[in-house]
């Protein structure tokens, strides 16, 4: 076994530090955190997606990686997407939308809309079903997950409105 | 139906959010996986990379040695305690760890125990198994062959043949088909696949030496089923185990049967004294657990020239692969597949199916199925359209001639079913109509002279779902009721305990609803547990579409008690007789006085506080449901598909689904199943394949292989409904997640069948991946 090394990184905002083998994966990293284990493990593969969270602003699968990559690193999973108490309008819209039904691939389904709405902020629904294509769900059919994200989007620029109208 | 409640109650019929969704949202879900115990070891299984091969030995030691390692289980220190075997959920029995030899690829060897998962898989590495390969048997038909292998040496009937089931009448049914008019014929293998939850299975065992307690953490659609079954097998007193099901990530009939890394893991707890974790890996999930179909039918028509159905013969050979640890009923060894003289009113019928080994993963499970009812539906509705390509008639046509008549209900079916009700032609009706049916054959014609290859294929498949009844249906033994129990507070909220489990379908919100329907109490002040036997009242778990059959009706009888016992309650506060009472949901007011009334709340806290001299205290009641007969949910199904012809691809431009599950009770959540189950549908006839070389090595063991749709490949859905009460459900409900799923494979492969109708193609079996198309085209001559 070799020796463990020390790993740094911001999880939602807050630094965590863990000793880790050179070989343990991201996911179960984040997972040994408590109360972190909302990201899910639904394949070997890199092909369910269940355990995507944001690094450094880009989706990655966090089986697919080792705990050591993300040192010095920032890290968004499912529990850090609310803020002050409210649900961010992706949770308010696959609630609404019944985007999610077992909710189990949810969690990763939530943070690749979340990054792709953070580069595109009005996607079509085209570039919705690639965005979220690194993620299977069993349960919903995706078109309600699509929905959900179309929900967000729209409340997310209606709050942008609002935002720039007390500006000026 | 209207809603009688309003909307901030919540009754039938409301769309409310699900209640169970904010927990998951904010990845607080409680999964088997996210279970930690204190002191909790990991366990890790050990496979066979042969599917048949004798087993010479295996050599622990050097597992043994490495560091972190504390147990090394092989089948033979099973054998000593009597549990290398187990019994399967029909009748069989499976090894749990080999001993003698290995039957399948990726077969349970050894089961490794130690303080950190990585090492535990580090030393399944090291654990030297000798193997002495035998020839494999892949090959269903070649199973009684006399020069087949035998597989299972255990048992006293030296053959692969593990049983014949025939139901109707054999000799009329020849006869008719003797004297045929028209015949028509299809041979189609409904192929092996499997369910393929997004969790895999797995738990967490935990024994506690001080309290001589086992509590078992369970992936388990049926969690009271299991507790009986650990204490049958496991010699444990049943008061001494509690299996807690939490929040499931997905079933679809995958976590109905008994796996043995879940033994494993209970006997490692209990000779360590600490819990154990065992979670599969999605390719150990997809090579070992329980496969779904594997059915190999043949179906035989005869109609007369005009296009009526005269009768049905269905042979069947069903492959279970090494260990038949089907999930069925005692009475019927291939499930409700005599549901398949599907939605048409004929009165001769015979089926005939039989079970063999082979050397592949055991199962035969109900995948989003109430037991081989989607291979049943899937072959009649095959069936059908091959007979309208016969006769030169159109499918629709065909199907409206035929369909059992709404004065017909209830219907005798020839293979023995008695049909609740139905109005099929009235579901067919508003799918032709939703989908332009006319004007789609127009333009088919019309591509058609211009070299395009374009398909409509049609589904009107009948259901038959929520086991019971308990005088016919069981599994090992325990009848198929099952059960609620509701206790209303003082402060007039309430709490439902379930013998069933959500894996995803909202449970939590739709027995609430209910609630509220039965009782006024708003569903958001309801609160619904299912999965912990220590608390929930028994019951047989959610599978087979039973939940709201079954459960739902049992929910609504014991709200209806609570009722009674309210209405006593009602006349002694308002001081009148009980005759003099009416109910509306939520009070009992005294008739023609409306202004003089009860709330639930009142009667919930007069209960603890005021009640009658004589009565006992409190607001609950139990009841456990053993419905009448099953329900027959039905709907018909129509989907366009293009084809390029250059890659053989399949397009679906769209897709019709019109459902008929009864009263629903919440139209969000009835639609969310239905766009579910078509995914899977259109999943399997177009991707889903556990197939096995000459050698028995699994090709679709991991999700590289094994294809499942992404939000890409998935088409949109449309849904519509009729609404056909069942008569004999407390609230005339039917059950509906597995109908998606049930009816669409066959609209899927109608749709591709008559886009090359033309060209003389009758059949293609499922998955219709491109290359098959392609292929068929290449061999028309339609490409170079």
């Amino acid at each position: 076994m070799a020796a463990k090394q020390l790993v740094h990184i911001k999880v939602n905002g807050r630094e965590r530090e863990a000793m880790v083998e050179p070989r343990m994966l991201l996911v179960h990293l984040i997972r040994s955190f408590p109360g972190l284990t909302g990201t899910h493990i639904g394949c070997d593969t890199s092909h369910c997606g269940a355990c995507t969270v944001v690094l450094n602003g880009k989706t990655v699968k966090s089986c697919t990686m080792f705990a050591v990559q993300a040192d010095g690193g920032e890290l968004l999973t499912v529990e850090g997407l609310m803020k002050d108490g409210a649900l961010h309008p992706l949770q308010e819209g696959f609630k609404q939308e019944h985007g999610l039904q077992c909710g189990y691939c949810t969690p990763g389904m939530l943070m690749s809309s979340y990054a792709l709405l953070e580069k595109n902020p009005s996607p079509s629904e085209e570039e919705i079903r690639w965005g979220i294509s690194g993620n299977l769900c069993r349960c919903t059919g995706y078109q309600n997950i699509v929905k959900a994200v179309q929900f967000a989007a729209a409340k997310l620029a209606e709050g942008e409105k609002h935002e720039l109208s007390h500006v000026s | 139906m209207s809603c009688r409640t309003s909307p901030e109650v919540g009754g039938m019929g409301h769309a409310i959010k699900r209640k169970e969704d904010l927990r998951f949202l904010q990845g607080k879900g409680n999964y088997v996986d996210d279970v930690v115990l204190p002191d909790m070891l990991y366990g890790h299984m050990v496979r066979s990379p042969y599917a048949h091969a004798r087993l010479k030995g295996v050599n622990t030691e050097k597992a043994k040695e490495l560091p972190g390692v504390v147990a090394v289980i092989t089948g033979e220190d099973l054998a000593k305690a009597n549990l290398a075997w187990m019994p399967t959920l029909f009748f069989d029995k499976q090894m749990v760890l080999a001993t003698g030899k290995v039957l399948f690829q990726s077969q349970e060897v050894a089961f490794v125990v130690a303080e950190d998962p990585y090492v535990a898989a580090d030393a399944a590495e090291l654990v030297e198994v000798d193997y002495e390969e035998l020839p494999v048997l892949v090959d269903p038909h070649k199973s009684l062959d006399p020069d087949a292998p035998i597989l299972r040496e255990d048992r006293e009937q030296k053959s692969n043949h593990i049983f014949h089931w025939e139901v109707g009448d054999r000799a009329t049914t020849d006869r008719v088909l003797a004297d045929s008019e028209v015949k028509a014929s299809v041979h189609t293998v409904f192929q092996r696949c499997h369910p393929a939850p997004l969790e895999t299975c797995g738990c967490v065992a935990d024994f506690n030496r001080a309290t001589g307690r086992l509590t078992i953490y369970l992936t388990s659609q049926a969690p009271h089923a299991h507790r009986t079954l650990f204490a049958i097998v496991g010699g444990i007193p049943e008061n001494n185990i509690r299996v807690i099901s939490p929040d499931i990530g997905g079933g679809f009939g995958n976590k109905v049967p008994i796996y043995p890394g879940y033994v494993c893991a209970v006997v490692a707890s209990l000779t360590t004294g600490r819990p154990v974790k065992w979670i599969e890996t999605r390719s150990e999930n997809l090579q070992s657990t329980g496969f779904a179909r594997d059915y190999h039918m043949t179906a035989e028509m005869s109609a007369t020239a005009d296009g009526r159905i005269k009768a049905l013969r269905v042979k069947t050979l069903a492959d279970h692969g090494a260990f038949n640890a089907a999930a069925q009923p005692t009475k019927f060894p291939a499930g409700l597949f005599s549901i398949c003289t599907g939605a048409y009113d004929y009165p001769n019928a015979f089926c005939e199916v039989d079970g063999v080994y082979t050397n592949k993963a055991p199962g035969g499970i109900a995948y989003r199925c109430s037991f081989r009812v989607t291979e049943a539906a899937y072959l009649i509705e095959r069936a059908v359209d091959v007979l309208a390509q016969e006769l030169k008639m159109d499918p629709a046509e065909l199907r409206m001639k035929n369909f059992i008549a709404p004065d017909k209900f209830p219907y005798q079916s020839p293979l023995g079913w008695s049909y609740d009700s139905g109005n099929y032609a009235a579901a067919m009706k508003m799918a032709l109509d939703a989908i332009g049916y006319d004007e789609l054959r127009k333009e088919q014609a019309e591509k058609r002279k211009r070299g395009e290859l374009m398909g409509i294929g049609i589904s009107s498949f009948v259901e038959i779902v929520g086991a019971g009844p308990a005088h016919t249906f069981d599994i090992a033994g325990i009848k198929m009721f099952d059960s609620c129990e509701i206790r209303v507070h003082p402060t007039g909220k309430a709490i439902c305990r379930m013998g069933t489990k959500s894996q995803g379908q909202g449970h939590e919100t739709t027995y609430a609803q209910i609630v509220a329907e039965e009782l006024g109490i708003p569903a958001a002040d309801v609160t619904v547990e299912e999965g912990d036997t220590d608390t929930a009242p028994y019951g047989l778990g959610t599978y087979a579409s039973r939940s709201t059959p079954v459960s739902g009706a049992a929910t609504a009888m014991a709200a209806r008690k609570i009722r009674e016992k309210g209405k006593k309650i009602a006349a002694h506060l308002l001081e009148c007789a009980e005759e003099d009472l009416e109910w509306e949901p939520g009070k009992f007011f005294v008739k023609g006085a409306p202004s003089k009334s009860k709330s639930i709340q009142d009667i919930a806290f007069a209960a603890y506080t005021n009640m009658p001299q004589g009565m006992e205290a409190g607001l609950e009641a139990v009841d456990y449901y053993d419905p009448p007969n099953l329900t027959f949910p039905f709907g018909t199904y129509i989907c366009v598909v293009d084809i390029d012809k250059g890659t053989g691809e399949v397009k679906v431009r769209r897709f019709v689904a019109v459902d008929d599950c009864g009263n629903i009770i919440n139209p969000m959540i009835v639609e969310g199943q239905i766009h579910g189950g078509l995914t899977e549908g259109f999943a399997i006839a177009f991707m889903q394949s556990i197939d096995y070389d000459e050698s028995g090595n699994v090709q679709g063991g991991n999700f590289m292989d094994y294809l499942l749709p992404t939000a890409v490949e998935t088409p949109k859905w449309e849904t519509g409904k009729t609404c056909t009460p069942s008569p004999h459900h407390p609230f005339g409900a039917k059950g509906v997640g597995e109908s998606p799923n049930v009816g669409s494979p066959a609209a899927f492969v109608n749709a591709v069948v008559d886009a090359l109708s033309h060209l003389g193609v009758k059949h293609i079996d499922m998955p219709i991946a491109p290359w098959k198309v392609w292929t068929i085209l290449k061999e028309k001559g339609v490409v170079n």
